[in-house]
């Protein structure tokens, strides 16, 4: 397995971990005891801006403990370049992404439009960003293995 | 319908080139080991760019590296 896979499945995980932790952080510290919380925008505000920086200096972190491990157990630098393949597979699975984060930002607006309460529709929004981000790491994974 | 085919013989050619390694390859043309691979395996149809640069590396035509068939289905 080469080391662009490696950091793919790498990032897989840690972006499943980060979430699964920090919902259940959020369900435990504040939704468990106060469910009339989940009707409150400031609530799911501060959810999603403390989300995304959290998970960008988690995946920093990881990354540089990988690269460390990887150099311990494996004696090879992790690639620095990034070539014309590499940004042809970035570029691809952006373009899945996107799209899968589409059809969730559309079911969002949906369930708002058929009377859901509104934290439904942060919820899917939250499912269709992970969704997305996981989808666009395994087709990477993919188009790395097999070609395209 | 006709489907189009690009092969290669850099293999061919790292074994004349002194068994040239991959990674060396992929040094000299400025990419990574594992695009190198992929090229060769037929994963991967290089850009024009990248097939001149390999091209310029075995100090060969474009067309002794790379060769285009037509396959029709």
């Amino acid at each position: 397995m080469y080391n662009k896979e490696k950091q793919i499945l790498v990032s897989l995980i840690t972006s499943l971990l980060i979430l699964g932790f920090y919902s259940l952080y959020i369900y435990y510290n504040y939704i468990a005891g106060n469910p009339a919380i989940l009707n409150d925008f400031k609530f799911w505000g501060e959810c999603f801006l403390i989300l995304i920086p959290i998970s960008i200096l988690a995946q920093i972190i990881i990354h540089i403990i990988f690269a460390i491990i990887s150099k311990i157990v494996t004696n090879e630098d992790v690639p620095t370049i990034t070539d014309e393949r590499d940004k042809l597979i970035e570029l691809k699975s952006i373009r899945i992404a996107h799209r899968i984060f589409i059809f969730g930002f559309l079911l969002s607006m949906g369930s708002l439009a058929i009377g859901m309460k509104p934290w439904v529709m942060f919820i899917v929004l939250i499912l269709s960003g992970f969704i997305a981000c996981t989808t666009s790491g395994i087709a990477k994974y993919i188009f790395y293995k097999k070609g395209f | 319908m006709s489907k189009c085919l690009i092969s290669n013989n850099i293999r061919k050619l790292r074994f004349h080139a002194d068994e040239m390694t991959q990674q060396e390859l992929a040094d000299k043309t400025g990419v990574t080991r594992q695009t190198i691979v992929a090229i060769e395996n037929g994963k991967y149809s290089p850009t024009l760019e990248l097939a001149f640069r390999i091209a310029l590396v075995f100090h060969s035509p474009l067309e002794e590296v790379f060769s285009y068939i037509v396959e029709n289905k």
